[in-house]
């Protein structure tokens, strides 16, 4: 991790839908190769605060810039330096391991040769040589996940968000999932993640915590612990959450 | 545009991995003309008909015998005077009614030209046109075997009357309705259902994320289908010329190019619906009660328009495949050219521009609320 390097910066981030304040001028920054957690109780508005930052959705108000970009105006060349995986995996089931890695590299421009040479790269490393040719839907799960994830960072973004990755998967799967998010983050990515397991918490240099729409508290795993003299990160959240407007 | 073509090679792996969408696909336009061609048309067995032969002379005896000996019909006894004929038909017991004239052989024989009387019940229009055809055909045969052993020529002019529905209104040519039914469900149905699934698997997330325009995400669904539905206008109107001895009266390419306006039009609509719903059910549902339910009743295709009372009249113009099925209908059928069918065309164009634009903008704001 590298402080001198921003690669998120959100300034008093708004967003509103009609009455309803979704994010409350959020104000944050996320260093390159970082590992910064974004958690928040269902409701708490960091969907919303993501898809601003991934240029889906344009703010009401405050200023953002991601990679550099602009979220107002450079949207496309935003777009062109993240990477994103859905809580779905968002792989195609019935299109083989290697269709799926050409299609996703293909959206994003990659010169044929180049992907070509990727690929097989990519295949090789996840050891899915005997699977390469196998329609997605028989692997298993774990395996999904892991791919979902290399091919999101394949077009080798600076940053990659993550939305829940490891929504229903088991223990051992999940830890396998967050040695290859640190692989990525040192190799210079920057993995800025939304979680609900407060043991994938403990995993983040730094996590913020939403409340309302608000940022209630930021900083390390361990300074949040002290500073609410909590022993956990499930009592740093259930005592941050309790005092939601919907209790979660 | 290698990001484009990336994208519409995915699709066809969807599409051609997909063994329902191949069967609804491929199979079901077989399936359609099929049926529509064979079973509830052609075939008509042991229709009832009545002979009316004041006559009784050599001559309608032998055509009735003739009549009564084919397959086609079985000859109601009861019936044996005009008063008792109007009974039998408003009972439903008859379908059709031949009436000699009382000096038929006379005619034949001296005036070497007979009327019979050919009366049939055209409520069911497509029924009775069968029903007369059969009979003026076994009336030809008799007329050329009289013509052939005599060396002299006699002719029996049957006249045909058709009770109830004179003009045979709504006599349907299926497959142009086929075509229009077809076309709806692959275009509609398929690329609604296609767009939701991506919503659905999460899949249209990783899309909109990345630098693939969404416009463009919409567009590389659209040129698959659209590819697939000519490829169904083709096999259609092949096995309309093959299978059904129907053959294209006009121009091919304007066939085909007015088929690519409708698909379009439908398109536009299945794209609509799949930007208003987000789950495959819904999409589904939407495009069956919504798009399938119109086309089969107000396109002309089933029922006609004309007896409908005035509001579904003019409901019957916002269905697309009204106007699509009229234009088949002049070409395959009639011969017609552009000239006769721009006013349609025109108003295709129309609906496929407006469903074009809401849905663009609603897709704009479906992105801000997703």
């Amino acid at each position: 991790m590298n402080t001198d390097e921003t690669v998120i910066q959100a300034e008093n981030l708004t967003k509103r839908f009609g009455d309803f304040v979704a994010t409350h001028a959020i104000s944050f920054e996320v260093f390159r190769g970082e590992i910064f957690g974004f958690l928040g109780a269902n409701g708490a508005g960091k969907t919303t605060a993501m898809r601003m930052l991934c240029g889906l959705s344009i703010p009401s108000s405050g200023t953002a810039r991601i990679a550099g970009f602009d979220v107002y105006s450079q949207t496309e060349e935003i777009k062109r330096n993240i990477g994103y995986m859905s809580q779905k995996f968002s792989l195609y089931e019935d299109l083989s391991v290697v269709e799926n890695i050409r299609f996703f590299g293909g959206i994003y421009g990659l010169d044929r040769r180049l992907l070509k040479h990727k690929t097989n790269a990519l295949v090789e490393r996840l050891g899915l040589q005997s699977e390469a040719k196998k329609l997605v839907a028989q692997l298993p799960l774990g395996w999904k996940q892991k791919l979902a994830f290399s091919v999101s960072i394949l077009h080798e973004p600076r940053i990659v968000f993550l939305d829940e990755p490891t929504g229903g998967v088991d223990p051992v799967t999940r830890r396998q999932f967050w040695a290859l998010i640190y692989e990525a983050a040192a190799s210079g990515i920057t993995v800025f993640v939304t979680t609900h397991y407060m043991d994938e918490a403990e995993y983040c240099n730094r996590i913020s915590i939403m409340v309302d729409g608000r940022i209630a508290a930021l900083g390390t795993p361990e300074a949040l612990k002290k500073q609410l003299n909590e022993p956990s990160m499930d009592g740093v959240f259930y005592q941050l959450a309790r005092g939601a407007r919907h209790n979660p | 545009m290698k990001q484009f073509l990336t994208f519409v090679r995915k699709e066809f792996y969807h599409v051609l991995r997909d063994r329902r969408t191949l069967l609804i696909l491929f199979g079901m336009p077989l399936a359609q003309i099929l049926i529509f061609g064979f079973a509830l048309t052609n075939e008509v067995k042991n229709a009832r008909i009545a002979i009316i032969d004041p006559a009784k002379d050599h001559a309608s005896r032998s055509l009735a015998e003739r009549i009564g000996a084919s397959n086609y019909f079985e000859i109601y006894e009861d019936v044996t005077n005009r008063n008792r004929m109007e009974t039998a038909f408003k009972d439903g017991k008859i379908k059709l009614a031949v009436v000699f004239p009382a000096r038929f052989e006379h005619d034949l024989m001296h005036r070497h030209n007979a009327r019979i009387q050919v009366i049939a019940d055209a409520s069911d229009p497509n029924y009775a046109t069968t029903l007369t055809n059969y009979i003026t055909s076994i009336v030809q045969d008799y007329q050329q075997e009289l013509t052939g052993t005599a060396g002299l020529s006699y002719r029996i002019t049957p006249q045909i009357r058709m009770l109830y529905n004179p003009q045979l209104k709504g006599a349907p040519n299926f497959v142009p309705g086929v075509m229009a039914l077809v076309l709806m469900l692959v275009s509609v149905m398929m690329t609604a259902i296609s767009i939701v699934r991506e919503k659905e698997t999460g899949t249209m997330e990783v899309l909109l994320v990345s630098p693939f325009k969404p416009a463009w995400v919409i567009l590389s669904k659209a040129v698959p289908y659209l590819i697939l539905s000519l490829v169904n206008v083709l096999s259609i109107v092949l096995m309309s010329v093959m299978v059904l001895q129907l053959p294209v009266a006009g121009s091919w390419l304007l066939l085909f190019a007015e088929s690519t306006l409708f698909i379009v039009t439908c398109l536009t609509l299945g794209i609509f619906i799949s930007i208003k719903t987000k789950s495959q059910q819904v999409a589904m549902l939407i495009s069956l009660m919504g798009m399938l339910l119109p086309t089969m009743m107000f396109s002309g295709f089933m029922f006609p328009i004309e007896n409908m009372p005035l509001p579904l009249q003019l409901f019957s113009n916002v269905v697309p495949a009204k106007w699509f099925y009229i234009i088949v209908k002049s070409i395959m059928i009639k011969g017609l050219g552009f000239t006769a069918i721009w006013k349609e065309t025109l108003i295709l164009a129309g609906i496929a521009l407006f469903f074009f634009i809401i849905s663009l903008r609603s897709f704009k704001i479906r992105l801000d609320e997703y």
